[in-house]
């Protein structure tokens, strides 16, 4: 499957979650299937997506909070995965898209040809782990992850796909904050 | 020296409500006192960033944060501090701990004891040297500035806090 492809199969399986992106391709996939106000694109601080979602569930247990990351960001912080695991909130989902490669760079290789990211995940302490490889097992791993209590993590394995012409994030950095509080201080439908 | 307890019951006046960092000892006491605490939580952060980070969740989602660490995690905050929090405009409270002040401290303080004020004013990042006879005009800065969705630093040297330890 093309990460493109794992994208269209993801946003439309969003309801009202805050969904917390990892910069690069990440950001910018999300953005043009679906621009949403409780989607936070972060642009720089790479590694720090899974950090910034892990404030924002423990502060939030009444959120399903998601965070989509990234194999290079992932590796770039997988100490994070620990505090993520010891803090142990039940709301929160970690989808890693896994390109095996910094795609947006010039797809340089990463290291999670090597390295199964989902095994860390679940030797760290995420109560549910689970790979995917297939697009077609999507929907179903995704709703499954999001009925039992976490911390968990989905990992989908993709093929590098980006296309360069996929436009940026629109909105300013302040913008973004300002809608995705707005948006997460608003009563839950 | 100021007693930690007076400065963490500062900070709760203040509205700061959510913690987290990488530990010093220059800052045991407070950290301890915080994490004693249930009204203040305490997160554990692996490395700086992730704490930075972190403290941008939980601002996002309402809290008021602050971030507690030793200037030796000021390099691996450089790249969140300008990339995130400024551009975002995510505040969070800085209190980090002055390694290396006057030069004689442990060889691995000494460099970064003595650049750690030109960083912050280089990255933009406001601060303030805690003395015992300004820390409340400093918090009361911080606080503005926090309002204004600017993160702040209180630096704070050796002996300036009662230890935990």
């Amino acid at each position: 499957m093309k990460g493109t492809e794992a994208f269209k199969e993801i946003i439309p399986l969003l309801t009202d979650e805050p969904v917390i992106h990892a910069n690069g391709y990440i950001c910018r996939e999300s953005f043009n299937i679906k621009d949403r106000e409780k989607n936070f694109y972060m642009i720089g601080s790479m590694g720090l997506a899974s950090s910034i979602g892990l404030g924002v569930a423990i502060n939030r247990p009444d959120q399903k909070t998601i965070i989509i990351d990234g194999d290079g960001n992932v590796l770039m912080s997988m100490g994070t995965l620990a505090m993520i695991a010891a803090a142990a909130p039940k709301n929160l989902l970690h989808i890693v898209i896994d390109n095996e490669a910094y795609e947006s760079t010039g797809n340089q290789r990463s290291l999670s040809n090597s390295v199964s990211l989902e095994k860390v995940a679940q030797s760290a302490g995420y109560l549910q782990t689970k790979k995917v490889t297939n697009k077609n097992q999507i929907r179903e791993a995704f709703q499954e992850l999001m009925e039992k209590d976490g911390p968990s993590f989905l990992l989908i394995k993709v093929e590098p796909s980006f296309d360069k012409s996929t436009g940026r994030v629109h909105h300013t950095p302040e913008e973004i904050t300002a809608r995705f509080m707005k948006s997460l201080s608003q009563p839950k439908n | 020296m100021l007693s930690s307890k007076v400065f963490s019951e500062l900070l709760s006046k203040k509205g700061f409500n959510f913690y987290a960092g990488v530990p010093c000892s220059l800052l045991s006491g407070l950290i301890r006192i915080i994490d004693d605490d249930p009204e203040t939580p305490y997160f554990p952060a692996v490395r700086e960033d992730a704490a930075v980070g972190l403290c941008a969740g939980a601002y996002l989602a309402g809290k008021l944060p602050v971030l507690l660490m030793q200037n030796s995690g000021l390099g691996y905050c450089l790249n969140a501090f300008t990339s995130l929090n400024l551009i975002y405009k995510i505040p969070v409270l800085v209190i980090m701990s002055w390694r290396g002040e006057d030069g004689s401290d442990a060889p691995e303080h000494i460099i970064m004891g003595e650049i750690n004020q030109k960083l912050l004013k280089t990255s933009n990042m406001e601060y303030s040297v805690l003395s015992s006879e300004n820390y409340e005009e400093s918090l009361n800065t911080a606080c503005q500035k926090i309002e204004d969705g600017l993160p702040y630093t209180l630096l704070a040297g050796k002996g300036y806090f009662n230890e935990g330890h």
